[in-house]
């Protein structure tokens, strides 16, 4: 069915075929979900319409040949401080349609990210490295809540330990796979996410999603997640599992809540969520449960009892203004893990003005929450996990110096799975099959190869980690914690490098 | 013997294992010359069949018992001692067809220019077949079937 | 005289023969076999005759298998022997040389002398031939050459008639070609694929005569000079061949218990009434898969399977034979053709589809009997074939998939997933 052409609206990208190369295999034709290539058998050249072009690569990344690039669309506007292209874009989007701007993926915009004005310390000539392939290095993690005080019974040779330990989970790497649902990722995503975490000994995030049959057999290795649209919980999900995680709020879109297409909500979705097919999946903003902290605790409680104690409990809530104070609230409920959300946090779906503008980075949430808990002497009783947007193994060692415990990462493992940040998630045509469950498009993601990816990624990470940790001459991530003496700032004001407790360079 | 197997699950139907086995039996053996000049004369060894979003690779089973053997009236189809692989001598084949008449899969095309029997040979020489390395998904892999047991 | 006894003798050294000794081979590597044969050739494939009068195969394309074959496979040959006949209490064959073989185990694989009409005169005159042999080929050759023939008339419009006609036309020879039934290739075609077969023939300047046969050979000087039909017409030629038929040659048994209708009966293990004595191949009269009745089924590939399912046996297997299934494939001309089970069915139980096209030209007929295919003709379009070939031998339900049968489309992917997993026996695809 033809529709009226939205006229004001350009091609982001163009599609440049070198036809030297081009051998007509049609591959790009049968790949791109956006039917952007046809081939034309009268004149036996394959054509390429632009203007359905979302920059995904599947079609360049498999021509046999190279003969396919992605090139940004040409079409060049005078230079303006004020009126930049992309704003332009969005501007013409909106006349043509009157529609929200929606966006997947994180906060794209140019902020400034402050992990590459962080730069990590090393040992030289009075404190030695230490080198990670002849010493051993400690990067497992406990995440959960710690004690005031230790007591030991002393008692002959072997001393035991008489204190109660509240439950722990154990990381062999200080990095886990953040909440993305199964419903904005594909099942192959999501068993992959899973299966990678068992393999590296760290955890995966269910996310909002409910928790399908088939990862029933990581639980060991799962969080699930009760997020305000409650998909998917009942009493077994909550057993299943090796934590759970309140979801208060998320980075990508503080304040509001989750949206994901009816197309998405196929029959595996549906029975996951124990909602209709094809029905949109709605979370609201708030839980509506939870009107106070007090509620927050009465649910935290309600979780531990129905698990028996024997799992922590987690809040996850969104860097925002007064973070601090949340985190020092949620602990106090009872909240064994914290996880702070920043904003370059992903999403499948979120409107483009909220993703791009509410929120504050996690550098600065981290500092001041670990800060904070420190001075109300309440550190210990919660773990701190951050995420949002974390890029690299050096990311992870900052955060860590900053006084997180562990990192979630989910864009980086979706790129590590072939996501090219198209940040067209909505739309449920992901070329590389992650954000979609059209069943023609999850073929492509090999949940084998997936898994392998991811913990490649974690591995090298690992390795990384200790590497700079050597050089560092630390050789447990124990030492690292909060050690923000380990840290310079560069480029920062002296207000920045006071919110964060650093030193400047050359301090 | 190592055995072509195959993931139905994993297939995305993009056909480069179609691609790389023309590639792979063209004489230039380069993938631009061989689609620009010598496509008309290749049969790839290997076919993706395809219905919605189920597809698959298919070629040559190299079946313990392989009928076409059996029904090959000049005795060109014969296995490869070493690979294990059921090959076709084209300077001893008829074009009978035969063989055609009677593999299960449907594995066996008439050649190019329809005189010979043309399958999958398994790339002798090659040490993994062209279908298993550009296989974008894994959706065709290279195993010894000593290891299923 | 009598020699050692032999654990495995096989009279024949033909496609039953090699199946013969593969069967034994697969269950016994070391005890000897020895094969007794008239023609004196190593083996060689019989279909190829006809390529070889065309000159389209040498003699090297003949053999069916390599000149260390024997030797390999631990076979003692006795080429150009026949055999006259065998003492069943005794377990031992007489040979023409006067030589007694005893044997453990015996396999007759004798195949079939064809068939000549009794009632045709003149048939003694030169340049009258039967065509089964590499040496008839050779024979037939010669004589085109010695005396320069220009035409021939090949007696029977059948598989054997085609392909001699289409070496002699290779030749360079003008074939007339005489039926008796009113459609060529009667036994393995339906109308429609003898209509089109007959078309395409017609185009290429061939011609055939149906409903029709030759009652009288006239020669001149000893030699063939032209053919008399019952229509009172004539043709002239220089070369007659008869290609009416085979039937197996079972005259090895004459005077023993062995039990015969037109071939020598066989149970399911290829084994005759009498114990230890096996048949196979065109001499054989063994279970046909579809009917279930006993007939004898001259094709290649089920010669050499009934061959394999005796030795096998005959060295202590116990995989019985699944039956023999109708098919041929046969080129007419350029046009490949392939026929598989019941393609003329009678009675009112049977469902027709079928596809035509006479641009191409292109056949397809499927025919179904409670929704199972048990025949198939493919002309022009054969690719493929095997498929269908393989849904007749194991009676699949097609009711599924009935409409896609005869599309461009049709392949394992058109079939149930449990049967496409079992065509290809879990080491092919996984689904």
């Amino acid at each position: 069915m033809s529709q009226l052409r939205k006229w004001l609206v350009e091609p982001d990208f163009i599609v440049v075929r070198d036809p030297e190369r081009c051998i007509q295999c049609q591959v790009c034709v049968r790949q791109c979900a956006n039917d952007v290539h046809e081939y034309d058998s009268d004149e036996d050249v394959v054509l390429s319409d632009s203007s359905d072009c979302v920059g995904c690569h599947r079609c360049a990344t498999l021509c046999p040949t190279n003969a396919v690039s992605i090139k940004r669309a040409e079409l060049e506007f005078r230079p303006h401080g004020n009126w930049e292209a992309a704003v332009l874009r969005n501007l013409y989007r909106q006349a043509e349609t009157g529609g929200v701007l929606l966006a997947g993926m994180g906060n794209d915009q140019p902020a400034p990210v402050y992990w590459d004005r962080l730069l990590l310390n090393a040992s030289q000539v009075t404190n030695p490295s230490i080198d990670p392939l002849r010493e051993p290095m400690e990067l497992v993690t406990y995440l959960g809540r710690k004690p005031d005080m230790l007591e030991i019974e002393a008692r002959g040779v072997s001393p035991r330990l008489t204190t109660t330990l509240a439950p722990q989970l154990e990381l062999r790497v200080p990095v886990m796979f953040s909440a993305m649902s199964y419903g904005s990722i594909s099942y192959h995503a999501s068993i992959a996410l899973a299966r990678a975490a068992a393999a590296a000994g760290t955890f995966a995030n269910s996310g909002e999603g409910g928790l399908h049959e088939g990862l029933r057999e990581y639980g060991d290795h799962m969080i699930v997640q009760v997020a305000s649209g409650r998909f998917g919980v009942d009493v077994d999900y909550l057993n299943v599992a090796a934590a759970v995680e309140i979801k208060i709020g998320q980075g990508a879109k503080p304040g509001i809540g989750g949206h994901l297409p009816g197309e998405k909500v196929d029959a595996g979705v549906s029975a996951t969520r124990m909602i209709p097919e094809g029905t949109d999946a709605l979370s609201p903003a708030p839980h509506h449960d939870i009107y106070s902290i007090e509620d927050l605790r009465q649910l935290v409680f309600a979780i531990k009892e129905a698990t028996g104690y024997a799992k922590p409990v987690a809040v996850k809530i969104a860097a925002v203004h007064n973070i601090s104070a949340s985190a020092s609230g949620a602990v106090r409920a009872g909240a064994d893990i914290v996880v702070i959300d920043g904003f370059r946090g992903g999403t499948g779906a979120a409107p483009m003005m909220i993703r791009n503008n509410v929120g504050l980075p996690i550098e600065f949430a981290l500092a001041a929450v670990d800060s904070r808990l420190r001075e109300e002497g309440i550190r210990n009783q919660a773990s701190l996990v951050v995420a949002g947007g974390f890029r690299s193994s050096a990311d992870v060692v900052k955060a860590i110096a900053l006084g997180a415990d562990a990192v979630y990462i989910a864009t980086a493992a979706l790129v590590a799975m072939g996501c090219h940040l198209c940040q067209k998630c909505y739309t449920g045509k992901c070329n590389w099959g992650i954000a979609t469950q059209d069943p023609y498009l999850t073929k492509r993601l090999n949940p084998n190869i997936a898994t392998r990816r991811l913990v490649n990624l974690l591995n090298a990470w690992a390795h990384e980690i200790t590497e700079m940790m050597g050089g560092m001459g630390i050789n447990a991530v124990e030492s690292l914690r909060g050690n923000r003496e380990h840290l310079r700032g560069v480029g920062l004001t002296d207000r920045e490098l006071r919110i964060l407790e650093i030193k400047a360079a050359g301090e | 013997m190592k055995r072509i197997v195959i993931h139905e699950e994993f297939c995305i139907g993009c056909r480069l294992c179609e691609i790389h086995c023309l590639v792979q039996r063209s004489k230039s053996k380069k993938i631009i010359k061989a689609f620009r000049f010598e496509k008309d004369q290749i049969v790839p060894g290997v076919q993706v069949e395809q219905s919605g979003y189920v597809s698959f690779a298919l070629q040559c089973r190299h079946c313990d018992e392989a009928p076409c053997i059996e029904a090959c009236l000049s005795g060109a189809m014969y296995r490869d001692p070493e690979t294990g692989a059921v090959l076709c001598d084209t300077d001893r084949c008829v074009g009978c067809w035969m063989c055609i008449m009677v593999c299960p899969v449907g594995a066996i095309q008439r050649g190019a220019e329809k005189r010979v029997a043309s399958k999958c040979d398994l790339c002798m020489g090659e040490e993994v077949p062209a279908c298993v390395a550009n296989c974008p998904n894994e959706a065709i892999v290279f195993v010894d079937d000593n290891d299923d047991e | 005289m009598t020699t050692n006894k032999t654990p495995y003798l096989i009279v024949g050294n033909s496609t039953a023969a090699m199946g013969g000794v593969a069967g034994i081979r697969s269950r016994d590597a070391e005890r000897p076999i020895t094969i007794v044969a008239r023609e004196t050739e190593h083996v060689y494939s019989r279909p190829l005759i006809s390529y070889f009068l065309a000159g389209k195969v040498d003699e090297d394309g003949m053999f069916h298998r390599p000149a260390d074959f024997y030797e390999k496979s631990g076979v003692r040959t006795m080429l150009g022997v026949e055999v006259t006949g065998i003492d069943t209490e005794a377990r031992a064959v007489r040979t023409s040389e006067g030589e007694l073989l005893e044997f453990e185990k015996l396999l007759i694989a004798t195949g079939g002398h064809p068939l000549v009409p009794s009632d045709v005169s003149g048939r003694d005159a030169d340049g009258v031939f039967t065509f089964t042999t590499w040496a008839d080929a050779r024979r037939i050759g010669d004589f085109i050459e010695a005396h320069d023939v220009r035409r021939a008339v090949v007696v029977g419009g059948g598989l054997i008639g085609l392909k001699s006609m289409e070496a002699l036309a290779e030749r360079g020879l003008d074939v007339t070609v005489v039926e008796l039934a009113s459609r060529m290739l009667s036994a393995t075609f339906d109308q429609t694929a003898s209509d089109i077969a007959q078309h395409h023939l017609a185009e290429r300047g061939v011609e055939v005569r149906c409903g029709t046969t030759v009652s009288s050979i006239s020669s001149g000087g000893g030699r063939v000079t032209g053919v008399a039909l019952r229509d009172r017409s004539s043709v002239p030629c220089g070369l007659v061949i008869f290609a009416i038929g085979v039937v197996p040659d079972t005259s090895i048994v004459a005077g023993t218990e062995i039990a015969t209708d037109r071939g020598i009966l066989v149970d399911d293990t290829m084994q005759t009434n009498a114990p230890g004595i096996y048949a196979a191949g065109d001499v054989a009269q063994a279970t046909k898969r579809l009917s279930g009745e006993k007939r004898a089924l001259p094709i290649f590939p089920v010669a050499f399977r009934q061959g394999v399912v005796a030795g096998s046996h005959m060295a202590g297997g116990a995989r019985p034979y699944e039956g023999g299934l109708a098919m041929n494939s046969v080129d007419v001309f350029g046009l490949p053709t392939i026929s598989v089970g019941i393609t003329s069915p009678e009675g009112d139980e049977h469902e027709v589809l079928s596809a035509r096209d006479d641009a191409e030209p292109s056949y397809r007929k499927i025919v179904l009997r409670d929704n199972r295919i048990v025949g198939a003709i493919f002309i022009g379009r054969i690719d493929r074939a095997g498929i269908v070939t393989g849904l007749i031998r194991e009676g699949v339900d097609i009711a599924g998939f009935k409409d896609l049968l005869l599309t461009d489309e049709f392949g394992l992917i058109s079939l149930p997933t449990e049967y496409r997993k079992h065509v290809v026996s879990g080491m092919g695809i996984e689904v």
